[in-house]
């Protein structure tokens, strides 16, 4: 069974086995590859030489570059803080008008603005802030809680239904689902909702609606539907619709009361970044 | 062990001497096994309050049960009774079959996820999670590997191991248990992530319960291995049993230790992983990346070993390279794994060592490639006439480049800009498409006129459509990937002058647009191969065997010298 024979193309010798009429030549280690082999395993040592590598029972070994990850780190950041200049120091101490009125220091804060912007606030309110459905324009005039520098940077802090200590809060009643309206009552009201944004409606289904608005909605929207800003009711009037302007959408929000969330980034941001994106937003919109 | 399976065998012999109206012992154990398990999951599905635990109950009632009859049917006429004297070849049919339905399977899921990258409004229902795009990954990710590969690798090593070792499958009817076993791990795992069923821990998301199903599963596909070897009429193991083997040890122990969890109750479908923190996390990638050492390496080194030779009908390259890349390749792999985690809490040290590692099993690796390639020496000119030859030079190919990519990009330096970027995702594609896929098409090719007795394929046209379309299709993937794998690495690093990140996230993604549909083509490329592929075998099964065939392989088995 073992007969070493020389394979009849290349001449080499096998090595007498078979299997499945599979046979093996015995041809040595290519050269090139044991040399390539070597040489990785001695690079290898002269990282563990350079580096931190080998673990022992008290730490490891350090390596004679003496480099270590985390004093590398503190030194990337401190060169950051260095390029960024003064501006996070003079941030600490301005409020938010100071910031404003300060044409270097606002640049600046648009600069932290922008970029803190693009990678927290964007996902819900766009790339450049233009909202979707559900989650408001920011570069519009049109506000839910506010659009002067203090009430954004206050919205910032605490958010919205965020569930934090503080935070802004109103709550649009699911008429139709929770059964405080019948269906045909949702349908007047829905005819008298478009009829505020000064858009044809059914005038007998808005006359039947006039009494339920005053007694469900007013509080809130107001007796001429222009909202309140300090409860966070939106204005009805002014043709922008958080949850879509058709019938069918507006019938939907009156009919299942839905309530957007906003986190607070108090503690996720430091108080000079929050003050910047405050200055950001209010720049970037119609500005009140 | 050894025990275990010398009775089984001694069972199957006391059957042949005690004479045929007895049933074996093999399917008895497998019977009671069966009946069991049907029991012990309806009691189970009964007493659970959690949903997805008994929807899962109800799938493993369904299973057993169906089992459990189909045995009771197949005992009582006398079918479950093997003969010594031939190769059992069923199960490794049934296998071919279910690599391939998987593999159309994996590849669709893959295509609509790059779509869904691409166009991320595509099948995005947001009061249905189940078509999410972090739904349908694992699916994908799970289906390529456990589900193609995996059952490219269980059909072929069944096949591998009888024709080496001149030896019918040990167990009896137990491997036809590892091949449904297996098959009811791959749907527990796949409706599960579609449920929203996961461990969140990347290739080995199948939650407890799963995992111990696959254990059983495993061993007895250990066992069956052992067996065969164990009675092999061949003095020597083959080289590719070595890769097998290996393959099927290591992955029983990554896969043991990396899914050590505590589950929430008894009956419940969530469980807490045993490690914490960076500990975690170290587990999880020592895991991850000897998933890709030893399943999608090792495995299929095993079966290039084999088809590539026999193909080419030439010998193996160097006996000894294959001794000397064996071990270095077991030894060196299972240390590269801390390399997935550079820059992170990991402690530096250990992040050189899995650097230094990773970059010591370059030419480990690349030993394989050259006895693959160089075992076509006085064969070159097949790669014109053959195209199933030249799929699986491909794959070689693909498997050295992706290996010198891979210890390239261990290198700290070079993964701060590639770690998280689409080019890990153009890497892993280069070694799964290339290599993994092409050299188990390869295989696939070569066993299906084998095994259904048949003079070829039907049709080499088809293969060569196949081949190019393929190719062509990975080369879209894998370049797709580099460019915008190295642009989105660039923008995430890009500071600007006053020292803010000069991109968010978002514009990132919305730049890499064209790569993405770029993308999407080269797997729907790839997909069309498959498609085609399994018309082509399709079509081969149907071919009139030829009187000849029959005739030359009816004594199958023939005994050692």
């Amino acid at each position: 069974m073992s007969k070493r024979e020389a394979d009849e193309v290349t001449g080499v010798e096998t090595t007498g086995h078979e299997w499945d009429g599979i046979k093996e030549l015995d041809n040595p280690l290519p050269r090139w590859w044991l040399y390539v082999f070597w040489a990785s395993i001695i690079v290898a040592i002269v990282y563990w030489v350079l580096l931190p590598a080998w673990p022992g029972i008290n730490g490891y070994t350090k390596g004679v570059m003496g480099q270590s990850d985390r004093a590398n780190v503190a030194q990337e950041l401190q060169a950051l803080r260095d390029l960024r200049g003064e501006g996070a120091a003079r941030l600490t101490n301005a409020t938010l008008e100071e910031i404003e009125s300060d044409p270097a220091l606002q640049e600046y804060a648009m600069a932290v603005g922008q970029s803190v912007f693009g990678d927290n606030c964007a996902t819900c309110h766009g790339a450049g802030g233009g909202g979707a459905k559900g989650y408001p324009n920011l570069v519009d005039d049109i506000w839910l809680w506010g659009g002067g520098l203090a009430d954004i940077h206050h919205t910032l802090q605490v958010g919205v239904r965020s569930g934090a200590e503080g935070a802004r809060f109103s709550q649009m009643p699911a008429f139709g689902r929770d059964q405080m309206l019948t269906g045909p009552q949702v349908n007047d009201l829905t005819e008298l909702v478009v009829s505020l944004s000064g858009r044809e409606a059914d005038k007998a289904a808005v006359a039947r609606a006039a009494p339920i608005y005053a007694a469900q909605c007013v509080s809130c929207h107001g007796a001429t539907g222009t909202g309140d800003q300090a409860q966070g009711a939106p204005n009805l009037t002014d043709g922008e619709w958080l949850y879509g302007p058709s019938r069918e959408e507006i019938r939907t929000q009156i009919w299942s009361g839905r309530n957007g969330v906003m986190p607070s980034w108090a503690g996720r941001f430091d108080d000079e970044t929050l003050k910047a994106l405050a200055v950001y937003v209010h720049a970037n919109a119609g500005g009140q | 062990m050894a025990n275990v399976i010398r009775t089984e065998s001694l069972g199957i012999m006391n059957q042949s001497i005690a004479g045929q109206d007895r049933a074996p012992l093999d399917a008895l154990l497998l019977y009671a096994f069966t009946g069991l398990a049907a029991l012990g999951a309806i009691f189970a599905t009964a007493f659970s309050d959690d949903r997805l635990f008994r929807f899962h109950g109800y799938l493993l009632i369904g299973a057993f049960v169906l089992a459990f009859g189909v045995l009771t049917v197949a005992l009582n006429s006398g079918r479950l009774r093997s003969s010594e004297s031939h190769y059992s070849d069923g199960v490794i049919r049934a296998g071919v079959i279910a690599t391939m339905f998987w593999a159309v399977v994996g590849l669709l899921v893959g295509v609509v996820i790059a779509a869904q990258l691409t166009w991320p409004n595509l099948l995005y229902f947001p009061e249905h999670g189940w078509l999410n795009f972090g739904r349908l990954r694992p699916l994908h990710t799970s289906g390529v590997i456990f589900a193609f590969g995996g059952n490219a690798l269980i059909a072929t090593s069944f096949y591998v191991v009888q024709r080496t070792s001149k030896a019918r499958l040990a167990g009896g009817a137990w491997p036809w248990f590892v091949f449904w076993g297996y098959q009811l791990f791959i749907v527990l795992a796949a409706t599960g992530y579609l449920a929203g069923i996961t461990q969140s821990r990347e290739y080995a998301e199948p939650e407890w319960y799963v995992d111990l199903w696959l254990t059983v599963v495993w061993v007895a596909y250990l066992l069956v291995f052992l067996g065969t070897l164990w009675k092999r009429k061949e003095p020597h193991i083959y080289v590719a049993n070595w890769f097998y083997l290996a393959f099927i040890v290591t992955v029983a122990l990554l896969h043991v230790i990396n899914n050590l969890a505590m589950p929430v109750g008894a009956l419940h479908h969530r469980s807490y992983s045993l490690f914490a923190g960076v500990q975690d996390a170290l587990t999880q990638w020592w895991y991850g990346h000897n998933a890709v050492g030893f399943f999608l390496t090792a495995g299929f080194l095993g079966m290039m070993y084999y088809f590539v030779p026999k193909r080419a009908e030439r010998p193996v390259y160097s006996y000894r390279l294959s001794i000397v890349h064996f071990w270095s390749l077991i030894f060196i792999y299972i240390w590269a794994g801390p390399h997935h985690l550079h820059y992170t809490a990991l402690p530096q040290w250990a992040q050189t060592l899995g650097m230094t590692f990773s970059i010591m099993l370059w030419m480990p690796s690349w030993g394989g490639m050259i006895n693959g390639l160089m075992t076509l020496s006085g064969a070159w000119d097949k790669l014109r006439t053959d195209p199933v030859i030249r799929m699986m030079v491909v794959a070689i190919a693909f498997y050295g480049m992706s290996t010198f990519e891979g210890p390239l990009m261990s290198i700290r330096a070079v993964n701060s800009l590639s770690h998280y970027t689409d080019w890990t995702i153009g890497h892993v594609h280069s070694g799964a498409l290339g290599w993994v896929g092409f050299i188990s098409f390869g295989a696939m090719y070569c066993m299906v006129p084998w095994l259904w007795k048949k003079d070829s394929l039907y049709s080499n046209k088809l293969v060569e459509w196949h081949f190019w379309i393929a190719t062509t299709g990975i080369l879209l993937y894998i370049c797709a990937m580099w460019v915008s794998g190295i642009m989105e690495g660039l923008m995430w690093r890009e500071y600007t002058s006053q020292g803010f990140l000069a991109n968010a996230f978002v514009e990132t993604v919305a730049a890499k647009h064209v790569e993405n549909i770029i993308r999407t083509v080269g797997g729907l490329m790839y997909l069309s191969g498959a498609l085609i592929m399994s018309y082509n075998l399709w079509r081969t099964i149907r071919l009139p065997s030829p009187a000849s065939q029959t005739a030359v392989t009816a004594p199958a088995l023939i005994p050692a010298e």
